[in-house]
C-alpha cells in the first residue's frame, strides 16, 4: 500500500520506537518519585521536554504534556477563556478550526460563553483585519497554524498581533504544521500553542500544551502537581520519550523535507493536472505546507475515488466524514466558498517522511484510472435518475 | 456479462487463483454478515459495503433496526473479524429519489408500496453494481435467501432459496436480468439456522441478533406516523368517506395513508357483518369497503414488468403468481401486453389484490418476472361460505 495520508498519522520513526522500547523495558519507576529510580525516569521525561520544546522554540518549562492534540485545544481554550472570564465570557474561533477547538467551543457554549467564528476568504486563509472588529470582551482567539486539510498556512503572526493589541490572548492549534514547517513560538506570538506526536513520527496518545510566558491558565485536569500543576495524572512516559525521540529527529530533517516534500507535492499536483484536466487544487495560491494536497477532480465523488484508490493500493483521505464513516462534503472547503459540485469530489493527498518518487508516480497513475471509473459511475447514476 | 476473473481495474493487489473480489452488500444483520464471511472464509477477495440511507444526525432511529449507526458498526465489526475491508457508501440522495419519494406517492395516491423491492432494484442491484467497478469486483454479494443459477439454454436464473420460509426471490423481482450473472447468494442454499451457526462458527457478534421485521427506516412500523412526522407529508391525511360499493356512505376515514387492501382492523365503522377496505380512491378520497367475499378478484393488471428471463413468454403461460410477500402463490395465466404490461388471471379468485404490492410471476421455482400491481381486475366474484378468517395483508415485510 502506498500511504499518503500523513496528515492523519505518520508512520512511527525508529528513534521513536526504540524510545518507547527503552521506557517499557528499563524506565517503570514513577517520575515523581524520591528514590533514584525515580529520578533517572524524571531526567529522561525532562529530556524530552527539552527536545519537544526546541522543535517550536519554546522554553522547557512552557511545555506541558497532554494526551494529544484534542486534549491540547481543550485544555487550552477552556483553561484560557476560564482564567480570563472575569474580563469577558467571549471566545472567537475561525471558521476553519480542527474538530478538537469546535469541541472545546461548545464546552465553552455550554458554559453561556459567546463564541465568535471569524470567516476565511477563498484563498482559506483569515483576514488578520477580523481581529479588530471582535466584541471588546472576547478574550482568546483560536486560530490553527495548518489547515489539516487544505494545508494552507494562517497569518498567525500578524493575528498575535493584533489580538496582543486588544489584549487577547490566542490559542494556536499546530498539529498539522509541527514539523512539517520551522515554528518559532516566540515569534509567532501565540499564548497558547498545541502539537501532537503521531503528526510527525512519534505514537499516538502523547501531545504537548505550550503555555508561553505564564499565560492565564486553569488547569482542567487536577488532583497533583504533575506538570507544574497544569496537567495532573503521573505522565505517560513511554509516550513522552517517544515525542521526545520523534520531535528530535523531526527538527534535524525539518529543512531537508522541507523541500523534498514540496518537490514531490508539486509534482503530484503537476501530474494530476496533466493526468486529469480541470483538476481544482484549493489553497493553491496560499502559502501551504509542503507535503499537502487537497484536489478536487470534477465529476469524480470523494466516496467514489476512496475506494477506488484503497483497491489499486493507495490509501488517501477524503475532507470528512459523519458519524456513519460516510465521506460529507468539507466544512472547510465550504467555508472557503468552493462550490459543493467540487466540493464532494475534493480528496486530500499528505505526503511524508516515507514517500518516494515512485510512490507519487504510482499515485498519479492511479488517480487517472480511478477518475475515469469513479465518473463513471457518476453517469451510470445520473443516467437512471 | 465475462465471467473472466482475471481482468480486473486493481492490478496492484495479488489474488488466489480462482478467488473471486467480492463487493458485499451488508447491512448490518446477520444475513449478509454471514454471507459475507462465509465468502472470506472460501478465500474470496471480499470489500464489504454498507450502504448509508439515511442522516443519522437529525432522525435517531430504533436501534434493532437495520440501518443505524449501530448497524453500522456491526457491519464493521464483521469485516474486522473476516480481515476485510469495508466502507460506508453514501446514497441518502438515490435513496431519497428512488425508494423513499415513491413509497410517499404510492401511499398518497391509494396505494401500498413494497419499497424492499425498489431499495433492491435501484441501491442493491443498481447503485451498488455501478460501484462494483470501482474496485474490480467481478461479484455483488448480498445476504438474501435467493439462489442464481445458469439454465441448460445458458440463460441465468433468479430461483427461490432453499429454505422456503426465509425466501427473498418475492423481493428481488425487480433487478435488472443483465445483474444476475454479476451476483451471489451465498445464503441460497442454507436454512436460517444453518447461517446463524455459521455466524457462530465464525465468531460474529452479529450471530443472534434479532430478526428485523419491519421497513429498515419505519422501524415501529409506523408508516403513516412516519411519513406524517419524519417527511411532513400532507398527502393522503385528509380525513374522507368510507363508502360501500354502491356509494354509501357508512363512516368517516382518517386519510388514505392509514389503510391498505384487505384491511379489517381500525376502521371503526359498526356493520353487520365485518367489513374489509376494498378498494382506495385517491381522486374520490374514499376508502371503498365490504364484505370478505368482495375482497376476492379474478385478475390483476400490473405495471410495465421486469422480465427476469431473456425474452418475454407467449400469451396463455401458466405461471404461479404472488401477490404479497407472504402470499401463497396461486395458479394463473399471464397475458403479456404490447406496453410491457401484463394481465393476470387467475385460476381461482384470489383475495386482496393490492395495488402498489408486487406480481411476481414463477415457473416452478423460478422467477420469470415482476411488476408493480396496477389496480386489480374483473368481476367480484361472490364466493359462498367465504371464511371471515381475515387476510393476510401485511404490506411491506422486508426482503
Amino acid at each position: 500500500v502506498i500511504y499518503l495520508d500523513h496528515n492523519a498519522s505518520t508512520p512511527v520513526r525508529p528513534e521513536a520506537a526504540e524510545a518507547l522500547r527503552l521506557a517499557l523495558s528499563d524506565l517503570s519507576a514513577n517520575p515523581s518519585s524520591a528514590h533514584r529510580e525515580g529520578q533517572r525516569v524524571r531526567a529522561a521525561v525532562e529530556t524530552a521536554r527539552s527536545q519537544v520544546a526546541r522543535l517550536v522554540g519554546a522554553m522547557p518549562s512552557e511545555v506541558v504534556f497532554v494526551s494529544g492534540g484534542t486534549e491540547g485545544d481543550h485544555a487550552a481554550l477552556i483553561g484560557a477563556a476560564w482564567a480570563l472570564e472575569a474580563r469577558g465570557k467571549r471566545v472567537a474561533m475561525s471558521a476553519i478550526e480542527h474538530h478538537a477547538i469546535h469541541g472545546a467551543a461548545e464546552v465553552l457554549e455550554k458554559l453561556s460563553f459567546a463564541i465568535e467564528h471569524l470567516p476565511v476568504g477563498a484563498d482559506g486563509r483569515i483576514d488578520p483585519a477580523t481581529i479588530d472588529a471582535l466584541p471588546d470582551d472576547t478574550t482568546v482567539i483560536a486560530v490553527m497554524l495548518a489547515n489539516n486539510e487544505t494545508g494552507v498556512i494562517q497569518p498567525v503572526a500578524e493575528i498575535a498581533r493584533r489580538a496582543a493589541a486588544r489584549g487577547m490572548r490566542v490559542v494556536c492549534d499546530a498539529v498539522q504544521a509541527a514539523g512539517k514547517i520551522p515554528i518559532d513560538a516566540k515569534a509567532l506570538g501565540a499564548d497558547y500553542l498545541v502539537i501532537s506526536a503521531h503528526k510527525l513520527g512519534g505514537p499516538k496518545g502523547i501531545g504537548a500544551l505550550i503555555v508561553r510566558g505564564g499565560a492565564p491558565f486553569e488547569p482542567l485536569q487536577r488532583g497533583s502537581s504533575h506538570e507544574r500543576g497544569r496537567r495532573g495524572g503521573t505522565e505517560n512516559v513511554p509516550g513522552i520519550l517517544a515525542f521526545g525521540a520523534a520531535a528530535e529527529m523531526a527538527g534535524r530533517d525539518l529543512a531537508a523535507e522541507h523541500e523534498r516534500l514540496r518537490a514531490l507535492r508539486d509534482r503530484f499536483e503537476d501530474g494530476v493536472r496533466a493526468a486529469v484536466p480541470g483538476t481544482v487544487v484549493h489553497g493553491a495560491q496560499s502559502p501551504r505546507l509542503p507535503n499537502t494536497a487537497n484536489l478536487s477532480c470534477p465529476g469524480a465523488r470523494s466516496d467514489h475515488m476512496l475506494m477506488a484508490l484503497d483497491a489499486a493500493g493507495i490509501g488517501v483521505s477524503a475532507g470528512a466524514a459523519c458519524a456513519s464513516g460516510a465521506v460529507e462534503p468539507s466544512p472547510v472547503l465550504a467555508a472557503m466558498g468552493v462550490p459543493r459540485h467540487l466540493a464532494v469530489c475534493a480528496l486530500r493527498v499528505s505526503l511524508g517522511r516515507t514517500t518516494t518518487p515512485a510512490d507519487v508516480d504510482a499515485a498519479i497513475a492511479a488517480f487517472a484510472e480511478c477518475v475515469v471509473l469513479a465518473r463513471g459511475i457518476a453517469a451510470g447514476v445520473g443516467a437512471k435518475a | 456479462v465475462s465471467l473472466d476473473t482475471s481482468t480486473s481495474a486493481s492490478p496492484s493487489r495479488p489474488r488466489a487463483p480462482g478467488a473471486l473480489r467480492v463487493l458485499a452488500a451488508m447491512s448490518g444483520g446477520v444475513d449478509s454478515a454471514v454471507a459475507a464471511a462465509l465468502l472470506a472464509e472460501q478465500g474470496h477477495d471480499v470489500t464489504g459495503v454498507t450502504l448509508k440511507l439515511w442522516c443519522y444526525g437529525q432522525s435517531p432511529l430504533s436501534p434493532r433496526a437495520c440501518c443505524t449507526l449501530d448497524a453500522i458498526d456491526d457491519a464493521r465489526a464483521v469485516a474486522r473479524r473476516m480481515e476485510f475491508a469495508h466502507f460506508v457508501v453514501e446514497a441518502e440522495e438515490v435513496f431519497r429519489a428512488r425508494v423513499l419519494q415513491p413509497f410517499l406517492d404510492a401511499y398518497a395516491g391509494g396505494r401500498t408500496p413494497y419499497p424492499c423491492a425498489l431499495c433492491n432494484q435501484n441501491l442493491k442491484f443498481g447503485d451498488l453494481v455501478a460501484r462494483m467497478a470501482l474496485v474490480g469486483a467481478d461479484r455483488l454479494a448480498t445476504g438474501h435467501y435467493a439462489r442464481v443459477e445458469r439454465m441448460p439454454d445458458g440463460s441465468w436464473a433468479l430461483l427461490r432459496a432453499r429454505d422456503a420460509e426465509k425466501d427473498q426471490s418475492y423481493a428481488l423481482a425487480l433487478i435488472p436480468y443483465d445483474v444476475l450473472p454479476r451476483v451471489l447468494f451465498p445464503l441460497g442454499t442454507l436454512h436460517k439456522d444453518e447461517v446463524r451457526a455459521h455466524g457462530e462458527r465464525l465468531s460474529l457478534s452479529v450471530w443472534d441478533k434479532p430478526e428485523s421485521q419491519d421497513l429498515c427506516f419505519v422501524p415501529d412500523g409506523d408508516y403513516a406516523g412516519f411519513m406524517v412526522r419524519n417527511l411532513g407529508e400532507t398527502r393522503g391525511t385528509t380525513p374522507g368517506a368510507f363508502v360501500r360499493h354502491d356509494g354509501q356512505r357508512v363512516g368517516t376515514h382518517r386519510g388514505l395513508i392509514h389503510y391498505t387492501v384487505g384491511q379489517r382492523r381500525g376502521l371503526g365503522i359498526s356493520a353487520a357483518e365485518p367489513l374489509y377496505v376494498l378498494a382506495l380512491d385517491a381522486d374520490a378520497n374514499t376508502v371503498v369497503v365490504g364484505p370478505r367475499a368482495e375482497l376476492d378478484r379474478p385478475a390483476l393488471v400490473t405495471e410495465r414488468v421486469n422480465w427476469l428471463v431473456p425474452s418475454p413468454p407467449p400469451a396463455g403461460t401458466q405461471v404461479t403468481v404472488q401477490i404479497r410477500s407472504h402470499h401463497t402463490p396461486a395458479d394463473a395465466r399471464i397475458e403479456p401486453r404490447e406496453d410491457g404490461c401484463v394481465e393476470v388471471v387467475f385460476e381461482r379468485p384470489q383475495a386482496a389484490v393490492t395495488p402498489g404490492q408486487l406480481a411476481v410471476l414463477y415457473v416452478g421455482d423460478r422467477v420469470i418476472g415482476g411488476a408493480t400491481i396496477a389496480r386489480a381486475a374483473g368481476e367480484t366474484l361472490v364466493v359462498i361460505g367465504a371464511s371471515d378468517a381475515g387476510v393476510e395483508t401485511q404490506p411491506a415485510r422486508r426482503g
